[in-house]
């Protein structure tokens, strides 16, 4: 069916013509705020990107972002060693080894909703009365992560096992036959066929980590400069924006700071995004 | 959030026959070697089988770990808090309309009803837009247009709170003030409208993707059926594959809610955060302080007392979530598809 169905063939029917109207109003507003608030961060920041936004010491006269980034990168790659190895094993043994309807799963499961559902700001108080008070580790690098790593778990999971589940059992029957024992099944036959769907949920975890503000202000706190060591206080990009639009004072290097975001966000999507894909594709060449 | 239910719904289709629950039961002898004579021959079998059990150990207590998160996070938060709501008295605190740290008096009655007049407006604005978009994404965009429209709603999804925020900040605030002007009222625009406005866009593509695989889900049958019937292809959309859907979109609307109430960063923000309940239709246009707002702004520098009754705060928060996540499990299985 076409989009721009005459009009006048709807005239006989006003109660399908308001209708058609309505969706068409409702999906011009969904993409007009997508390209406005995009198009508006994109004009605003380009002009403010300058070089002294990447010189590497922060200071109130370059307002620099480059130690926040380099604090997200390794914020990343410190929640997702944490939390990576976690989910994929959870998700093999949901998948590969728990019987069905054991109890457990209902219960896992349950618990990776629940976590799911959590908002960020009860993670970060959770962060700041577990890792930064109860275990003395004040705000820092490691207390950061590890909130990060309990709350990207459940995506980690859950995307890991439908990667998993989507991999044929007659990969593993092969497997089987050939007289491998589970655990090689697991991590030569079926692993590796399921590296893309887990990358994919990987990838998204990430762009979690890089949005990610409120879990972070009270457990890794504000410090802009790179960090000396597991517990230094670090700031992410996402706490350094929030930081520079509350003070203010730097509006230019917001917007500039805005797009980066804007831009890593963008790029993380798009990654994850072929890989779904590409996980898809692989699967319908086995049918 | 939109990928994830993109590649859930094409596992689903190719798996379908592949994974049904004898092919499952069959093929996973719960962990066991699949054949135990061939071990007694080959002694480098025995060395496998000690791995075999430790990994099988290893991935269940990973699989556990979720437990023990969940669990650890209702023991600090309840542990800390719930005893601190008992001292201060449980009437006093949940409907005590004046927040003042400074002489000790602690209600969070403002602040549960700017968490639920913000997250109000957001179903109100973000719901019927998001669901509507929802519909065209699923019965009337050209596939061409599909494959540009979606990756940007998964875009929308994945935009940082704190860019949310100050794009409300620098675009939607004065916007609201200019407006506020023109009606003869005063503020800075920070208000419960601003707020509800932004957290509508922030929901979006939560509802728009969780109602597109819903709608999705129903079969093509009743959509035909209505057409055999006379039905425009509106009318069959709205009247008989929309009310077949309703189960996955309610879980929509909770997801979204749940997503409102939770958002701090963006929320804090815009909404002007007064800890004074807004009264009559100009308090609309008055600033609020919702739940997750009072934790982060006196999280900072508070201590003792204070302190204690923002973890309590954080409490109600967690009861208020725990009972969307509720609702929303119970929504998901009812989804017959």
């Amino acid at each position: 069916m076409g989009i721009i169905k005459t009009i006048t063939d709807l005239k006989r029917h006003p109660l399908s013509l308001l209708l058609r109207l309505l969706v068409l109003a409702a999906a011009a507003f969904t993409a007009f705020a997508i390209l406005f608030m995009v198009g508006y961060i994109v004009v605003k920041g380009v002009p403010n990107i300058r070089p002294e936004l990447f010189e590497w010491e922060y200071n109130s006269v370059n307002v620099s972002l480059m130690p926040a980034l380099i604090n997200t990168v390794i914020m990343t790659f410190a929640a997702l060693l944490l939390s990576a190895p976690l989910g994929i094993f959870a998700a093999i043994y949901l998948t590969e080894y728990a019987r069905r309807g054991n109890r457990l799963i209902t219960l896992i499961r349950l618990a990776a909703e629940t976590l799911a559902g959590i908002p960020s700001i009860v993670y970060g108080l959770f962060g700041l009365l577990f890792f930064v008070t109860y275990l003395k580790w004040n705000y820092s690098l490691l207390a950061g992560a590890c909130t990060l790593a309990i709350m990207i778990l459940p995506l980690i999971m859950r995307t890991a096992e439908e990667a998993v589940l989507a991999v044929p059992d007659s990969f593993r029957e092969g497997s089987f036959g050939l007289g491998a024992g589970k655990l090689r099944t697991v991590f030569r036959i079926v692993l590796p066929s399921a590296v893309p769907g887990i990358l994919a949920g990987v990838i998204l975890a990430i762009g979690r980590v890089v949005g990610e503000s409120a879990a972070l202000i009270f457990t890794a706190g504000t410090v802009a400069k790179a960090p000396q060591s597991l517990f230094s206080s670090v700031r992410t990009l996402s706490v350094h924006m929030y930081n520079l639009s509350s003070e203010g004072m730097y509006i230019n290097q917001t917007y500039a700071t805005a797009l980066i975001l804007l831009a890593l966000v963008a790029v993380i999507n798009l990654l994850s995004g072929l890989l779904a894909k590409r996980i898809i594709g692989g699967a319908d060449e086995q049918h | 959030m939109k990928k994830d239910t993109d590649i859930k719904s094409n596992i689903g289709k190719l798996s379908g026959a592949a994974l049904s629950t004898v092919g499952r039961g069959v093929l996973s002898p719960s962990g066991a070697a699949p054949s135990p004579a061939p071990a007694r021959h080959v002694p480098a079998r025995g060395r496998s089988r000690v791995g075999e059990s430790l990994m099988r150990i290893v991935f269940t207590v990973a699989a556990l770990a979720s437990i023990l998160c969940v669990l650890l996070i209702c023991l600090f938060l309840l542990v800390r808090g719930v005893p601190t709501i008992g001292v201060i008295g449980p009437l006093k605190f949940l409907t005590g309309t004046v927040w003042k740290p400074g002489s000790d008096i602690y209600g969070v009655a403002p602040m549960i009803i700017g968490s639920i007049y913000v997250t109000a407006g957001a179903v109100v604005t973000g719901v019927p837009i998001g669901l509507l978009t929802a519909v065209f994404m699923a019965k009337f965009c050209p596939q061409g247009l599909h494959r540009l429209f979606s990756p940007a709603v998964a875009l929308l999804a994945g935009i940082p709170s704190v860019v949310y925020g100050f794009f409300g900040l620098v675009v939607l605030v004065p916007a609201i003030r200019d407006f506020m002007r023109h009606v003869g009222i005063d503020g800075s625009g920070k208000s419960v409208v601003t707020a509800s406005l932004l957290l509508g866009m922030m929901i979006l593509p939560t509802i728009i993707s969780v109602s597109e695989a819903a709608i999705r889900a129903v079969p093509d049958s009743y959509y035909e059926g209505a057409l055999a019937l006379g039905a425009t292809h509106e009318r069959a959309v709205f009247f008989a594959v929309l009310p077949a859907a309703k189960s996955g979109i309610l879980a929509a609307v909770i997801l979204g809610v749940g997503r409102s109430i939770g958002e701090t960063m963006a929320v804090i923000m815009v909404a002007g955060n007064q800890a004074l309940i807004p009264e009559g239709l100009k308090g609309l246009f008055k600033g609020v302080r919702t739940l997750t707002a009072n934790i982060v702004l006196e999280m900072g520098y508070s201590a003792d007392m204070h302190r204690k009754a923002l973890i309590a705060t954080a409490v109600v928060l967690f009861v208020f979530i725990l009972i969307i996540n509720l609702l929303f499990s119970a929504m998901k299985s009812r989804q017959p598809v």
